[in-house]
């Protein structure tokens, strides 16, 4: 075993404490009895208590899980069809176009998307709320999908569509059978990555929606320019051990499979060369 | 009781399994199989035998229905079958890569194909089952493909193919990925699953003596053309060209000009002491350059000049010791090396020659091929 260095013991405490002193701070803050964020008086979970009965906020949460879920399920689909198709289909004529377009939305200033589906909505008439939140979230997390779905399918042997096929599967079968369980963790990858942006914008859904839907983020962002309250502090704690759970699990359960998988393959060339 | 040969390649009128006539596949400028014209029988060990890029993959491919040919026509049972796609096809193959489905357990993956034309459930189970039997894999049936060896999943992969009952599987590289031993073992195997179902093999292989041990036929293959279809026997004996003496086993070539001595022997002038004399069913007109093939093993060793027609004179310059054979390089006065080899018959002997050596080679007139080209 490696000992560190006690330079990198300082740099490992620098970097760390760069990521999560602020957000160690924020959870702290949300357990303080004192209405003013920045006094301590003592500690206490009423903020979590008071957040539940906030009509405001709930609403808020519920709009911007049910974009969430909504937005990052389509986007999955037609990510992983454009996926699917620009790895798949060959060259066909206009595919540099293409794969080049599809990754535009990722480098592409979220301002300029924001507010060209703005003019898109107004220009065809569309009432702006959940809806068109919806779309605008669907439209820019669907270049994440793709991208991650066709990292993927690169490295997926093709054989075993051909293989498919050759067992009489039509192209259908043979992806529905075999290439979509095979590539599916990273297609749940993918709507998690959509989900979680979906969840966190702030920029795009603030162009896209209307009087009638806000979702949580503005919400959090409109009540801090009336001044930070410990609800708040109370409200992002609780998303930050939310993603923080999700994210252990999923790297936890992941490392088990792969060193279950490692282990069960050893047992089978044992036993051959026994 | 009179025992029939299995030469349907030799009978006019049989039908051909598969048919090719013609067939061309270009991609782009490339072109990856040449005007062929081939037939493969029914219950045929066919080998397709050639060093990478010759085509040999291709044209699996468009037997099983995943490339189109560009020009020519194909037949499966004298139904053209070009155009239709491979899961439409009575013919199945085997992956180089096995390409087994990691998602399901052994026993699914037999299963798959059987369930795409939806047969009945009893039939299908009886069937996977047989097929298990058949590869010996009952054990493993509930196991995931990375639960197995390589070697059973080799056997996973064999299984799959088969069990659809095709008229025609084609085994793309089968046993490349076993070490020797595995392989040669398991090409056995196959010979046996081989007869017991009565399917007709195709196999692709760019190793020869897969390709010998296995095959009823076998098919040479250099830059999309075939260059000679025969027995294994008749491939290494009677080659049509240099190319395949070349490339299957060890083969000493002499070149030079060739005159009638009387019907069907020449004398070769290869540039020795003195001419060699050689038989041959082809006819050459007088003085053409031609090629003489002999293999080693057909070559003896001395250390007196033998008597007969064909004897050199050169020294030792290499001996490799293989265990069951010696091969012995001679170098000849004119500086050809020429390779003879020596069966090791006997456990305890002493060696009669050694490096350096004055030594005489020598051969019958029968025993090489002179050949054109």
């Amino acid at each position: 075993m490696n000992r560190l260095s006690s330079f990198n013991v300082v740099s490992l405490t620098f970097g760390f404490a760069f990521l999560y002193l602020p957000m160690l701070i924020l959870v702290i803050y949300s357990f303080n009895k004192s209405k003013l964020v920045t006094v301590w008086a003592g500690f206490s979970t009423k903020w979590y208590g008071e957040l539940l009965s906030n009509e405001a906020f709930l609403d808020a949460a519920w709009v911007t899980l049910k974009v969430a879920v909504i937005s990052s399920s389509i986007a999955t689909v037609l990510g992983t069809m454009a996926a699917y198709t620009l790895v798949r289909g060959g060259r066909f004529f206009g595919r540099t176009l293409f794969s080049g377009m599809i990754y535009a939305p990722l480098v592409m200033p979220e301002v300029i998307t924001g507010l060209s589906l703005l003019l898109l909505f107004i220009g065809i008439g569309m009432d702006r709320g959940v809806l068109t939140i919806v779309l605008a979230h669907t439209t820019f997390s669907m270049c994440f999908v793709s991208v991650v779905v066709s990292s993927r399918l690169a490295t997926f042997e093709r054989s075993l569509e051909e293989a498919a096929l050759d067992l009489g599967a039509s192209p259908f079968e043979a992806f529905r059978l075999v290439t979509l369980p095979i590539i599916a963790p990273a297609v749940v990858s993918g709507w998690l990555l959509a989900f979680t942006l979906s969840l966190d914008d702030l920029v795009i859904a603030s162009f896209a929606t209307g009087p009638a839907a806000t979702t949580l983020p503005m919400k959090i962002w409109s009540s801090v320019r009336l001044g930070v309250s410990p609800e708040i502090n109370a409200l992002s704690s609780i998303l930050i051990g939310l993603v923080a759970s999700g994210v252990i699990t999923v790297s936890l359960v992941s490392k088990r499979h792969s060193v279950l998988m490692q282990k069960e393959e050893r047992i089978a060339e044992r036993i051959e060369n026994n | 009781m009179v025992e029939t040969v299995f030469e349907p390649w030799a009978d006019p009128n049989a039908d051909p399994l598969i048919s090719f006539k013609n067939v061309t596949k270009r991609f782009g400028d490339f072109v990856a199989i040449d005007d062929l014209t081939l037939d493969i029988f029914e219950r045929e060990f066919f080998a397709l035998l050639g060093p990478s890029g010759c085509g040999k993959t291709t044209m699996m491919r468009i037997l099983a229905g995943f490339e189109n040919p560009t020009l020519g026509s194909m037949s499966l049972s004298g139904h053209d079958i070009a155009g239709i796609p491979p899961n439409k096809r009575a013919v199945n193959m085997m992956f180089q890569s096995y390409a087994l489905f990691p998602h399901l357990s052994v026993w699914e993956n037999i299963a798959f194909g059987l369930r795409r034309d939806g047969v009945a459930k009893d039939v299908l189970h009886a069937r996977v089952q047989e097929m298990l039997k058949l590869t010996r894999l009952e054990k493993f049936g509930r196991r995931k493909p990375h639960q197995i060896s390589g070697g059973q999943r080799q056997r996973v992969a064999l299984a799959r193919s088969l069990a659809k009952a095709p008229k025609l599987l084609l085994l793309d590289e089968p046993l490349g990925a076993l070490d020797k031993k595995l392989r040669q073992e398991t090409q056995f195997e196959l010979m046996d699953i081989q007869e017991q179902t009565g399917t007709t093999f195709v196999i692709v292989t760019h190793d020869q003596e897969e390709a010998m041990t296995v095959a009823s036929r076998v098919a040479v293959m250099d830059e999309g053309r075939i260059i000679q279809v025969a027995t294994p026997e008749k491939i290494y004996e009677a080659p049509n060209s240099v190319y395949v003496a070349d490339f299957i086993g060890d083969v000493n070539i002499l070149t030079g000009p060739v005159r009638a001595v009387d019907a069907d022997t020449y004398s070769l002038d290869f540039g020795g002491t003195e001419p060699m004399t050689a038989a041959s069913d082809r006819t050459f007109s007088e003085g053409v350059t031609a090629h003489l093939a002999i293999r080693p093993e057909k070559i003896g060793i001395h250390v007196e000049r033998p008597e007969g027609p064909n004897s050199v004179q050169g020294k030792v310059l290499d001996i490799a010791y293989l265990g069951n054979l010696s091969t012995y390089h001679v170098q000849l006065p004119n500086g050809q090396i020429i390779k003879a080899q020596t069966a090791n018959t006997r456990r305890v002997s002493r060696r009669v020659f050694t490096w350096e050596d004055p030594v005489w080679v020598s051969w019958s007139a029968t025993a090489g091929v002179l050949l054109d080209c």
